[in-house]
């Protein structure tokens, strides 16, 4: 649609008549073919008629939907205006990573949920997630430099465990704020879940590559390499290395199986395999890139959430003939958000919800050949309002020489089981005080998914703001233990 | 970069060993543990159990068999060159006490991992006797120091070239035969360690082997290495990589190294044709 008048000079009024600027995507059927991103991106006119959607609300419930408060309404007119380098500025005093952001938060639970416009009836809320994106890209395309003054060196030093989306907020916070912060990696390169977890065609790796070199331009050391736990643990790093405080971000990466029979057989990945050798190690490019993935015609995805979404995608561009996400519930109960579920459908996934595997199946060679499932049906819903599947009896065989299986994760306990006075949650999560991030071992802060077991980027990213505020008082001498 | 320090070819060039300066890890490691290496930018992720540590040089030594494309390149690596990355030490260290008497075995590439197991077993006061395994003595490596870790070693080729004409698990049968022994140590490729398993199986001696899976991370994020023992799932990099003998699903394990064997040859293949 286009307008006769410029964003910038419509009345409140013509405002309200703009209709939702829908984002421009490649099409499902060239884009199942390739690694590239599925969103091109706001051209600047989208981004002004989206952003003048926003009717500036006195006491904007978006920026209370945010986990990190980003001004909302404050960067929408903004742009609306063509004051692009003061939008950034704005969304970088809230957020390091809103070009990762904008593109994985589920904002249809946070700000956008609560967007006054998207109330209303047959309307939808103002596209805040998409113009994050649009505004971020703007910015690493023009090579546009956060100007923000960092303080004067504080001289206290602070290492943090994981450079995944917690580990990046606290780092880059506390550079801020003029400590001297050193990120510790496991993996070769920094990034964590950004990095291994979420595929290229969601998120260009190049912008993660991006933001970790904006973090290093804060002064932030990154060492990789390091396994916290096992290279070097806890106590060393405060006794012997003299950090001040640590902050430890490590993510749950432990992957959950089915514990089911013939899970062992080749041809059956957890989803963590699966997406670690395509994205890190970039099997999708083999043999240019010497880690090798099995490619899968036929291919069983066990599980519908964000990472079962991912994987099917990923196999559909691996060259899979079929790709199915196999469910025990249903497609409303699913955890993924709508937009992942409607991507992986549009490029040509398809679903059967209300199965659950029961075997794995292999032929003589031990690969495997297909899974035995059992239907199930929705019983009364509990206590809490959800309805529990429940067993028909009635078995189908599914055909697939491919099975991920994208049933969650748990907190890997290497960290935590070499680390002492550290006290866990009966799930192996690490006890951190809701609104400071403290745990119970002094000097140690946890934050992100090793807290609050499988969550989001933007959750992770909002802890890491409350603890790199903590430690900042603590070490100012303006908190206690 | 992690630099090679010494790089020596033994078993006609077919077997490599590098010193690589990675001090952090040398200052950690313990015998039993591996390290994870990345050649260059493109390379995969290799485990690869550490042969020796040497703490005061701040280095430690891999022993590795070139069989495919990684080992190729990580063998075109010379002195004062490095490998991209080397994570580490990881799994769990070698549970090491005074059992009393133990038998380490040991078969090509294996026996570079079980020196310093075997060190560590006579160190603490165990009556140790060793033996290696080879195709023929051309072979056979590591004899003089397992020697100085062993109160005795024994030697068995497969074409008699050098010590007993036969396999390993004859000799070690004449072994239990004739004394108590109280623990095995079999550290080789998975057919010697399950032979070696169902032998000591019989005569009821607690027998380790060290399990060396595929495996991406190597902190039990990818469960791609995951074994069966006694019928439960185990991640070989953080629940290993030693695990009882007689609890392993061999078959399973032979299984699952084989999982890349169409896309291995493959890599290799298009690695020769750049080469031509």
């Amino acid at each position: 649609m286009t307008f006769e008048i410029e964003a910038k000079e419509m009345t409140k009024k013509e405002r309200r008549q703009i209709p939702k600027q829908q984002m421009p995507e490649q099409d499902a059927h060239i884009r199942n073919k390739d690694f590239s991103e599925v969103t091109l991106g706001y051209s600047l006119r989208d981004a002004q008629y989206e952003a003048a959607r926003c009717i500036q609300c006195k006491d904007p419930a978006c920026v209370k939907g945010c986990p990190v408060g980003i001004d909302i309404p404050g960067f929408l007119e903004m742009i609306v205006n063509e004051d692009r380098a003061g939008a950034i500025h704005r969304v970088w005093e809230s957020t390091a990573l809103p070009a990762v952001c904008g593109r994985v938060c589920p904002q249809e639970i946070q700000c956008e949920e609560v967007c006054v416009v998207g109330l209303k009836k047959g309307k939808e809320p103002v596209g805040i997630g998409n113009l994050e994106m649009y505004i971020a890209d703007w910015a690493r395309k023009n090579e546009v430099v956060n100007d923000i003054k960092i303080a004067p060196s504080t001289g206290k030093k602070i290492a943090v465990v994981g450079s995944g989306p917690a580990g990046i907020t606290v780092a880059g916070d506390l550079a801020i704020k003029g400590h001297e912060v050193t990120i510790y990696e496991a993996f070769h390169k920094a990034g964590g879940v950004l990095l291994y977890g979420i595929p290229e065609f969601r998120l260009a790796k190049d912008i993660v590559d991006y933001e970790i070199e904006q973090l290093k331009a804060l002064g932030v050391k990154i060492v990789c390499n390091t396994v916290v736990g096992r290279t070097v643990d806890v106590d060393e790093l405060i006794e012997e290395y003299g950090y001040n405080a640590v902050f430890i971000g490590v993510g749950a990466g432990l992957p959950n199986f089915l514990n089911i029979k013939g899970e062992d057989l080749n041809g059956v990945f957890s989803a963590n395999e699966y997406l670690t050798r395509a994205n890190l190690m970039k099997a999708f490019d083999f043999p240019n890139y010497d880690t090798p993935i099995i490619p899968g015609k036929n291919v069983a995805i066990l599980g519908a959430g964000n990472v079962a979404m991912d994987s099917a995608r990923t196999a559909v561009r691996l060259g899979a003939k079929k790709v199915t996400i196999v469910y025990r519930r249903t497609r409303e109960q699913s955890p993924s958000r709508d937009i992942e579920i409607h991507h992986a459908d549009e490029e040509g996934v398809e679903f059967k919800f209300l199965t659950s595997p029961l075997e794995f199946i292999g032929d003589a060679s031990g690969k495997l050949v297909g899974i035995n499932c059992e239907k199930m049906v929705l019983g009364e819903p509990d206590e809490g309002g959800r309805s529990r599947p429940i067993a028909t009896g009635e078995h189908e065989y599914i055909d697939c020489d491919l099975a991920i299986i994208a049933i969650g994760t748990s907190a890997n306990p290497l960290l935590t089981k070499t680390t002492k006075n550290l006290e866990l949650n009966q799930w192996g999560n690490i006890e951190a005080d809701k609104k400071t991030g403290k745990t119970t071992k002094k000097g140690v802060w946890a934050g992100g998914d090793i807290t609050l077991g499988q969550a989001t980027v933007i959750l992770a990213m909002g802890m890491g703001r409350d603890s790199a505020n903590s430690i900042d008082a603590y070490l100012k001498g303006e908190e206690e233990w | 970069m992690y630099k090679i320090v010494k790089r020596e070819e033994l078993a006609h060039g077919t077997i490599i060993l590098n010193e690589i300066e990675a001090p952090q890890i040398a200052k950690k490691a313990k015998p039993g543990q591996f390290v994870i290496l990345v050649v260059n930018e493109t390379g995969e992720r290799i485990p690869l159990t550490m042969a020796e540590v040497d703490k005061e040089r701040g280095t430690i030594t891999i022993i590795y068999m070139i069989v495919g494309k990684s080992t190729k390149l990580f063998s075109t690596l010379q002195v004062g060159d490095g490998y991209k990355d080397v994570v580490g030490p990881l799994g769990e260290p070698t549970h090491i006490e005074n059992f009393g008497t133990v038998v380490c075995v040991g078969g090509g590439t294996g026996t570079a991992v079980l020196h310093p197991i075997t060190r560590g077993m006579h160190e603490a006061g165990n009556k140790v006797i060793s033996i290696i395994g080879s195709r023929t003595k051309d072979y056979l490596i590591m004899e003089e120091q397992m020697a100085k870790v062993s109160d005795e070693v024994r030697i068995c080729t497969d074409d008699g070239s050098k010590g007993r004409h036969g396999f390993v698990t004859e000799e070690l049968e004449e072994i239990l035969k004739a004394q108590k022994v109280d623990l095995v140590v079999a550290i080789g490729p998975v057919p010697m360690m399950k032979f070696v398993s169902l032998l000591t199986k019989k005569y009821d001696t607690p027998t380790m082997v060290s399990l060396n899976p595929i495996m991406i991370d190597g902190t039990g994020m990818c469960g791609g290495c995951r074994v069966t023992i006694g019928g439960k799932t185990k991640f070989a990099c953080v629940d290993g990589p030693e695990f009882d003998g007689h609890q392993v699903d061999y078959d399973g394990l032979m299984r699952r190294l084989q999982a890349y064997t169409v896309e291995e040859q493959h890599s290799e293949d298009c690695m020769f044709e750049k080469e031509a």
